[in-house]
């Protein structure tokens, strides 16, 4: 291309006034200098220039002006020398080593879209749960359009997770594909997994498999956990937050012996500062303590083609909320001051056995167990709530194929015992659940355009009955890089009323259980079809990558129970009668701007009904409508791998109707609906070598807070209390900073 | 729960006498690329009675697992030459050859150096 561009230029221009410079390029080969024909002769920072003749001679004009020439030719080194005066110029080039080779380069994205998989589902890497220093799994969806996150009151400090509108229990949440965030440990389970424990995380919109279990609705979520074998030797991470929250965690991998290797995995998190922001005499975040254990063996033998794990993990959690003068000791089961006291026990054993048979290599068998003894004790003011849950997991999974390996098999059997003791108030309740169930998934791929995975399980449960469930995925690509996706299923389960809606407790309202002679808690399980439609297409935008997904999805409720908050002294829980549906529609566009800078943007609809006693209302204290958008940019990696890092994240929530006030006294009654809400987060990532870093960050940086979130705060053991009306913030901005060490 | 992986395995893998329902061969075939591991393994496996095929793009070799009673080497390497791909048994014609993507003219040596030179930069 230059040298046309020299060409044009040279041509037409030939002028006896102006003066030449002449030389000769030569080349340095093995004894002597040849002449070196074609090379490019040009002054800097101009066009002109000339080309070297056969003999490697060139002329070209020369200006006083001039002063820099430009020799270069492909496969040498380019010279440039400085020109003071009219004189013939010799000159030899150097060969270069070799050619300037061209690398091509890809990068994983953080977080990636399956063009080929029959679920839609996302693979969120280790990278993207670095872009928000998530200290555990509630807080590393913050970069994730898809999962809502928002605080469960004003009281708890706790995060909650929603996904197509709908809150956690809806969503099957496993660590290694165990369902782990179940039964007791569904209100506070997700701040139970430090964010530094695990190694990616999956996200199904949708029903999901019907090899985990019969009661996802919404979606699924699975966490999987580092392993011993292939995580760091060493790995130290300390964050620090100007709340005066601390926490660290440290890993240790090490080989025992050439088939087995073990890992222990400490996490420890403390906030002991009392911080009041809003002046409403309570505290704005608990304070806490959290110590987290968790010990990894794994067995790896490639010639039997078996590979195993066992985990054994203890928790410890103790929280303190409410009132910023209560004193536990002093205050407790009296009228002095409010207060909330959580203490959490959790042991858990789980273990994984695979076996790959080395001959035939599609066929599988996995078998897990898991048994987890949790036992929380608590009181939130003068609301008394214990919870022993005692559970037991099996799942046998054996993976084969049908005449080939385009139609693959999941077929395999579940048992599960749970037994939940519970004290609320002066009410005790027992129950023990348990279902044996037995699974068949056919999985067809034509290899080309069409997948398909269709799945059904039929379980035999003392409390749910017997029943089948049946689910079914497509994708199919009609053109280039994109995916169609259809999905429905079934789901069912038991709603635990205490244990996911313990929020209720940090209020003065009356429990009411409208029982209909139902086996859990006197209420019939819970119901619903899902369906979900989505379309993914990647495309090139001025020559980068970029791609757009629409998805829509309903869930159905068949049977549900509901949870009713519309009369402010009274929560009512009844089995639904009439109409209960969640529509979510979701258009999202990510978009490589440059190299190294990515942008994220969502926008979502919720449209969520259900019938109450009181009638048809929306679902209280969800945005009918969501943007998102989040900012990703890196320098690039030198050398030693030193780079920088930015991130930012920007959502904004509509506003989100309130539960109904209209029976409270006219000075606690609140509008109709909540303002709408706008944060940012921020976060810088200094990468000194592979071995280290350190990120700067802060949460929520223009400091927008919900002003008062408790009604009635002056007066907690009045009739009108109550910590539920949370829309967004309630401290305000929050600034953290901490490190990480790594030793491969 | 060791027992019963013995148990299961005995009761999979039991082989008739006469022919084997899991035969297992590994045959070479030529190719250079990931898309013609992608056109390699769904010409085999699109073969009728071949179970899996996995073709490695570093030593070229295909493993193939497939029921004697429906099929054989020879077919197989038909249906793979059938898109292109020479086999030690059955080499392509130029027509079937000339169907496959540039990038992928295995015989051409610049095409196997491109290839070459990207292994050499992904090490």
């Amino acid at each position: 291309m230059r040298k046309f561009i020299i060409l044009i230029v040279l041509c037409p221009i030939y002028l006896f006034s102006q003066d030449q410079l002449k030389g000769i390029v030569l080349e340095a080969s093995s004894a002597k200098e040849m002449p070196l024909p074609g090379a490019n002769v040009y002054w800097s920072g101009s066009s002109v220039g000339a080309i070297t003749a056969d003999d490697g001679t060139f002329s070209l004009p020369y200006k006083f002006s001039y002063n820099e020439l430009v020799i270069s030719y492909v496969g040498f080194k380019t010279d440039t020398i400085t020109v003071n005066e009219n004189k013939y110029i010799k000159h030899v080039l150097e060969a270069s080593d070799e050619l300037d080779a061209v690398v091509v380069k890809s990068r994983n994205q953080a977080t990636s879209k399956s063009y080929l998989k029959a679920t839609n589902t996302l693979f969120v890497s280790s990278d993207e749960l670095l872009k928000a220093a998530c200290c555990n799994l509630s807080e590393s969806f913050e970069t994730n359009p898809s999962i809502d996150v928002n605080f469960a009151d004003a009281v708890s400090g706790t995060r909650q997770i929603k996904m197509l509108g709908l809150n956690s229990p809806y969503i099957l949440i496993a660590t290694e594909n165990i369902p782990a965030i179940r039964g007791a440990s569904q209100a506070y389970g997700l701040s139970f997994i430090p964010g530094t424990w695990v190694e990616s995380i999956q996200i199904t919109k949708g029903t999901g498999s019907v090899v985990n279990g019969f009661e996802s609705i919404a979606g699924q979520i699975n966490a999987e956990l580092v392993k011993p074998s292939t995580d760091n030797r060493l790995f130290v991470n300390l964050y620090g937050a100007s709340s005066e929250r601390l926490e660290l965690n440290t890993h240790l991998n090490t080989k025992v012996s050439d088939k087995w290797s073990t890992g222990l995995y400490l996490h420890g998190n403390t906030h002991q500062q009392k911080h009041d922001v809003n002046d409403d005499g309570f505290l704005d975040m608990p304070l806490y303590n959290q110590i987290n254990v968790m010990n990894r063996w794994q067995y790896t033998n490639p010639e039997k083609g078996v590979v195993s794990f066992i985990n054994f993990r203890y928790l410890n959690d103790e929280k303190q909320a409410g009132q910023v003068n209560f004193d536990p000791e002093r205050d407790r089961a009296t009228t002095n001051f409010w207060g909330s006291e959580i203490n959490t026990e959790r042991f858990e054993v789980t273990t994984k056995l695979g076996y790959v048979n080395p001959e035939i290599p599609y066929q599988s068998i996995g078998f897990q167990t898991a048994f987890s003894h949790h036992k929380q004790d608590s009181y939130f003011g003068l609301n008394l709530y214990d919870i022993q849950h005692n559970s037991f997991y099996s799942n046998l999974v054996y993976n084969t194929i049908i005449s080939d390996s385009r139609h693959k098999v999941k077929t395999g059997l579940s048992f599960t015992y749970d037994h939940y003791d519970e004290l609320v108030n002066t009410d005790t309740y027992e129950r023990t659940e348990n279902s044996v169930g037995g699974f068949f998934e056919y999985a067809y791929d034509n290899l080309d355009k069409l997948t398909m995975t269709a799945g059904v399980r039929v379980d035999q449960h003392n409390r749910l009955g017997f029943f089948v469930t049946p689910r079914l995925h497509v994708r199919y690509t009609p053109w280039g890089k994109s995916a169609w996706r259809f999905s429905v299923g079934r789901g069912k389960r038991s709603a635990n009323i205490f244990a996911e809606n313990q929020n209720m407790f940090a209020s003065s309202r009356q429990i009411n259980i409208l029982n209909s002679g139902g086996k859990i808690y006197g209420l019939d399980p819970e119901i619903a079809w899902n369906y979900g439609i989505s379309y993914l297409q990647g495309f090139n935008l001025f020559e980068r990558k970029a791609d757009i997904t629409f998805d829509f999805y309903r869930t159905d409720f068949k049977n549900q129970v509901v949870v009713d908050w519309e009369n402010p002294y009274e929560i009512n829980f009844y089995n639904l009668e009439g109409d209960s549906y969640a529509n979510s529609f979701q258009f999202e566009f990510n978009y490589n701007v440059f190299e190294h800078f990515d942008i994220r943007t969502a926008y979502k609809y919720y449209d969520i009904k259900t019938d109450y006693n009181s009638g048809k209302l929306e679902k209280p204290l969800i945005p009918k409508h969501r943007l998102f958008a989040n900012a990703s940019y890196e320098t690039n990696q030198k050398e030693n791998g030193a780079q920088w890092k930015f991130d930012a994240t920007y959502n904004w929530l509509d506003s989100q109707r309130f539960p109904s006030t209209d029976l409270s006294p006219v000075e606690f009654q609140l509008d109709d609906y909540s303002p709408t809400v706008g944060t940012l987060n921020l976060q810088v990532t200094k990468v000194f070598s592979p071995k280290f870093e350190v990120y700067l960050g802060g949460e929520n940086v223009t400091n927008v807070r919900q002003g008062n979130p408790i009604v009635s705060a002056e007066n907690p053991f009045g009739s009108n209390f109550d910590s539920n009306f949370v829309y967004g913030p309630i401290f305000g901005s929050m600034y953290y900073a901490g490190l990480r060490y790594k030793l491969k | 729960m060791k027992r019963i992986i013995i148990i299961l395995t005995v009761l999979l893998t039991t082989a008739t006498f006469a022919q084997n329902k899991n035969a297992k061969a590994s045959i070479e075939v030529d190719g250079v690329c990931g898309m013609c591991k992608e056109r390699i393994e769904k010409a085999a496996i699109r073969t009728k009675g071949v179970k899996s095929a996995v073709w490695n793009v570093d030593t070229h070799e295909l493993k193939l697992i497939f029921d004697e009673r429906k099929t054989d080497l020879t077919t197989i390497s038909k249906k793979i030459a059938s898109v292109g791909h020479d086999t030690k048994e059955i080499k392509a014609t130029e027509e079937q050859y000339n169907s496959m993507h540039p990038c992928c003219k295995y015989r051409d040596e610049e095409v196997q150096n491109d290839h070459k030179k990207e292994k050499g930069q992904r090490k």
